[in-house]
């Protein structure tokens, strides 16, 4: 298939940046999107022009570092898909493909296609864990039974691959899926009973610090979300939040 | 004299480590706080790692290429870690989970490390439960077990299809815990390029802000090296894009011997290769073949015409299907070990019995699995004469619930439906079993140099099992290494901070800063791709499933000539003070330039059939096991390390023999 390609191009975080068109031709329907770029950029480095920059690694779905916004929706018109495990297949030939990267004032333009994801990171140090050394002494594992419908609620709040697709998604830029993932992880479990109220008042702190804005009940974030996390964890996390801001300490 | 220290501790197999850690030397907790330790790769090795030296007080400064630790490739790792905990009262134990490992890597991996890593193997279930790790677990709140392939017991511990993403944010929530409190400093975006020595000893790094291009001098009273393996050195394989070898090629250059490069472990089902745009390989899990069997047409017309489209493979009758694995291994079937099953695909496709477009596929189909679950459930529902359609709806039920992410991973990528029609699968480059050489306390040859993970060489011989990769690096990250690295630091509570003003440091900043302009000044006409292809394709040809001499001979050879060309003819747009990825790659394949040639050398060096080294002139000519792998006992029951000599070709080997005090080897059977 033959296309055009319309693509976010920005040499810096200081640069402003705009759109360039390019066309790529015999694009096989069985490749996937990111093969497609990679086809592009080839094209562009023996024209001599540098190549588009845009993140990607596993290519598989799961280590998160894809973050296409592809015709006006985070990881492309497929459901339940990264940007890497989309294919062309979804596309017509002689189609014009907008790609963006994401837009937040919490996650600016690195290069390109490229962002600073970096305020993630630092809402996970604010909170993300449970406080438990490295030692052969934990108690056994099997200490410690966990109903089975709060370890798979768990699992599935831990399931997130942290790319930031519901930031982008959100037109409140709000990272309330991705927090309240982290926080119902925990709150559904044992281990993360300690640290429970400390520990969604800080992540809840950090996050209103990196700039991210407020949920509105849209359910964009749930959609796009590549590995479907519901929008129940933002009402679990409202509901840690609430108990932990009107009852003391101990 | 070998110049290979393995530094095995005396005793009993049973009690070496619990001797050893009771003799280490310890460095108190105020004078940990002047320690610092750099730690590259955040991935289950490098980033338990990090996080336990640094709650047992160090400075840690840890790297990793990624925008963030959590998106490491172990994240990658689908089907569960082994345990030896014995829930599940099947008469497993420590010497069980030993056994099967040091078996299953055809006795080429070192006893006294494998002991070791069976004995903490429920230390790390522990601690990573108590850090709120999501393991799947039964009606009654207790874990859950499954089997994998080469045991007789049910040790793997699971969440879902996702254990290596739910074990890798365990770590990385640990590491994060000691950002927050400023013992670790992380370099996200960040690649090392060098190692820095100082009087013999590793003393620090040379590593590359990915984002602004700058060299940066790094300095620590020693320097440990997770970066994962070098599977990448074939193009395709189910590694990420950009897991690479560069960190523990660089440290090879510098000193530190490199193990085995030549055993790789080729997974058999993959998803195989759509066309030449190929970029990477998708696994599809182990587990699979549980219920899959695998096929190809008997016939050539009947290949041909499906090729061309004029046949379904379900248009095929039984009798005219040829299920090879079930012909040639009746005892083990479909769930022969991973090199076996490989290898057999190979031989089909080599034949012309292909079944796809590439004439690299074969078939696995469930239709029997689901016609057989269909009616055990018909008979539980206690359903009479059920019609065709209700068994195949109650079958594909069943099928659903166990496979059901793996089948829709597949359907995305391939648009068929795995339910309806047979998948279509071909072996893939997984993991590599070799690695830089590490002694009993992981310290390689280089002094203060430490190599944990994947990237060493210890603890699968020359195959892994399925659930010892996540086992290994967890093991050394969280319970091996932050012991042994004592006794080596217990020396360096005088040294005092490590100055970058050194001529050590400014001299490896320039020898990268020189490569690199190089690397730039080159402007020549082909893509860093076009030679990163070239050499995967000679190596899949020549030192891939099944290897002989002239095929060795004649990939040195080429490997040689594209890096020759490599270096003359490549070219890199953009800048060297950007972010600049076709630079990062140009590195990193101007490393896999020099380590598949050694790789191909070590391949010709092990005249022997053994894991997944498949050397055909070494295969039994006679009895009920003609035509299988041969191993030689006599002549290669040694690691074969190697040292930096300039060029690969000149590099000179030295051999650690490998001693079964408490193990028969024996010949492994399917038939």
């Amino acid at each position: 298939m033959d296309l055009t390609l319309k693509v976010w191009r920005q040499k810096n975080r200081e640069d402003k940046g705009g759109l360039e068109t390019y066309k790529v031709t015999g694009i096989s329907e069985h490749a996937s999107f990111l093969e497609m770029l990679d086809v592009m950029n080839e094209q562009l480095i023996m024209e001599g022009t540098e190549p588009v920059a845009f993140d990607h690694d596993c290519r598989e779905g799961i280590c998160g570092t894809c973050s296409l916004y592809i015709n006006g929706e985070a990881h492309g018109p497929d459901r339940k898909v990264t940007t890497c495990q989309l294919h062309m297949r979804m596309f017509k030939d002689g189609e014009t493909i907008y790609i963006e990267p994401w837009r937040s004032a919490a996650m600016p333009v690195i290069k390109d296609l490229i962002v600073d994801r970096s305020s993630f990171e630092r809402i996970q140090q604010s909170g993300g864990f449970v406080s438990v050394n490295t030692s052969g002494n934990t108690q056994d594992a099997n200490a410690l039974p966990i109903p089975k419908m709060n370890a798979d609620l768990a699992f599935d709040a831990a399931a997130c691959i942290g790319c930031g697709a519901c930031v982008a998604t959100c037109k409140n830029s709000s990272a309330m899926l991705f927090v309240a993932a982290k926080v119902s992880q925990f709150a559904y479990l044992p281990q993360g009973q300690v640290e429970a109220k400390q520990r969604v008042l800080n992540m809840v702190e950090q996050m209103d610090k990196e700039g991210f804005g407020n949920c509105t009940n849209t359910g964009a974030c749930e959609v796009e979300c590549p590995k479907s996390i519901s929008i129940e964890y933002i009402a679990k996390m409202n509901r840690e939040y609430l108990s932990a801001s009107c009852s003391s300490e101990s | 004299m070998s110049v290979l220290d393995s530094k095995i501790p005396d005793g009993p197999l049973k009690d070496k480590w619990t001797n050893h850690k009771n003799k280490i030397d310890l460095v108190n907790p105020a004078n940990k706080r002047n320690i610092d330790i750099i730690v590259v790769g955040t991935g289950l090795a490098g980033g338990s790692a990090a996080a336990s030296l640094a709650e047992m007080g160090y400075n840690v400064k840890s790297f990793c290429y990624q925008d963030s630790p959590r998106r490491a490739h172990s994240i990658a790792a689908q089907g569960g870690i082994n345990a030896a905990k014995n829930y599940q009262n099947d008469g497993d134990s420590v010497y069980r989970l030993f056994y099967d490992t040091v078996k299953g890597g055809d006795y080429r991996s070192r006893e006294a490390n494998v002991h070791r890593l069976a004995e903490v193997s429920g230390n790390i279930i522990d601690q990573c439960v108590a850090q709120g790790v999501p393991f799947g677990r039964d009606y009654g709140g207790l874990l859950d077990n499954r089997s994998f392939g080469g045991v007789l017991v049910s040790r793997t511990f699971y969440a879902k299809g996702q254990t290596g993403q739910q074990l890798l944010l365990g770590a990385y929530s640990a590491l994060n815990r000691q950002i927050a409190k400023g013992k670790v400093t992380m370099y996200n975006r960040h690649e090392m390029v060098e190692l820095v020595k100082v009087n013999g000893k590793a003393r620090g790094i040379i590593a590359r802000n990915l984002e602004t291009g700058e060299l940066e001098r790094h300095s620590a009273h020693a320097v440990v090296i997770a970066s994962g393996g070098y599977g990448n050195v074939f193009f395709l394989s189910t590694n990420a894009m950009g897991s690479n070898a560069t960190a523990a090629w660089k440290i090879h250059k510098k000193g530190a011997h490199f193990a085995n490069p030549c055993y790789t472990q080729i997974h058999p089902t993959c998803i195989p290769r759509s066309g030449e745009h190929q970029s990477k390989l998708t696994l599809m899990s182990e587990s699979l073949r549980n219920d899959g069997r695998i096929w190809v047409p008997k016939n050539m017309e009947d290949v041909l015409a499906i090729r061309e489209g004029k046949l379904k493979p379900t248009d095929l009758s039984e009798d005219q299907r040829d299920y090879y694995l079930e012909r040639r291994y009746p005892a083990f079937g479909n769930l022969v070990p991973r090199d076996v099953a490989s290898r057999a695909a190979k031989e089909r496709c080599d034949a012309g019995f292909g079944v796809n477009e590439t004439g690299e596929a074969v078939y696995l189909d469930f239709a029997s699995a689901i016609q057989r679950y269909g009616k055990q459930e018909a008979a539980i529902a206690r359903m009479e004469n059920p019609s065709d359609e209700e068994i195949l709806k109650l079958g594909e039920a069943v099928i659903e619930s166990k496979y059901g992410n793996l089948f829709q991973m597949y359907e995305k990528i391939v648009a068929q439906d795995p339910y309806k029609t047979p998948m279509m699968i071909y072996p893939a480059v997984h993991y590599t079993m070799g690695g830089v050489w590490v002694d009993y306390n992981l310290m390689t040859s280089v002094e203060g140099c430490y190599c944990i993970g994947e990237a060493n060489f210890s603890d699968h011989g020359a195959n892994r099992l399925g659930a010892s990769a996540l086992m290994q690096g967890l093991a050394d990250g969280y319970f091996v290494l932050p012991y042994t690295i004592g006794d080596y630091l217990s020396n360096d509570i005088r040294t005092g901070k490590i100055s970058t003003d050194s001529a050590e440091f400014v001299e490896a900043e320039k020898e990268v800063s020189d490569r690199i302009e190089k690397l730039m000044d080159i402007k020549g006409t082909k893509s860093v791709d076009h030679f990163h292809k070239l050499l995967g394709k000679a190596m899949w040809e020549y030192v891939g499933m099944a290897r002989n001499e002239e095929g060795l001979k004649k990939a040195m050879a080429e490997i040689k000539q594209i890096r020759t060309d490599f270096w003359n003819d490549v070219r890199i747009p953009g800048d060297k003070y950007s972010l600049n990825p076709e630079l990062e790659k140009a590195g990193r394949v101007a490393d896999f330039l020099e380590l598949g040639e050694l790789f191909a050398k070590d391949a010709l060096y092990r005249n022997e059939s053994c894991g997944g080294h498949f050397r055909e002139e070494s295969v039994e000519l006679d009895g009920m096991q003609k035509g299988e792998a041969k191993r030689n006992d006599t002549d290669y029951a040694y690691v074969a390390a190697w040292e930096y000599k300039g060029e690969p070709a000149d590099a000179v080997m030295h051999k650690e023999e490998l001693e079964f005090k408490d193990i028969e080897l024996k010949q492994r059977s399917y038939k």
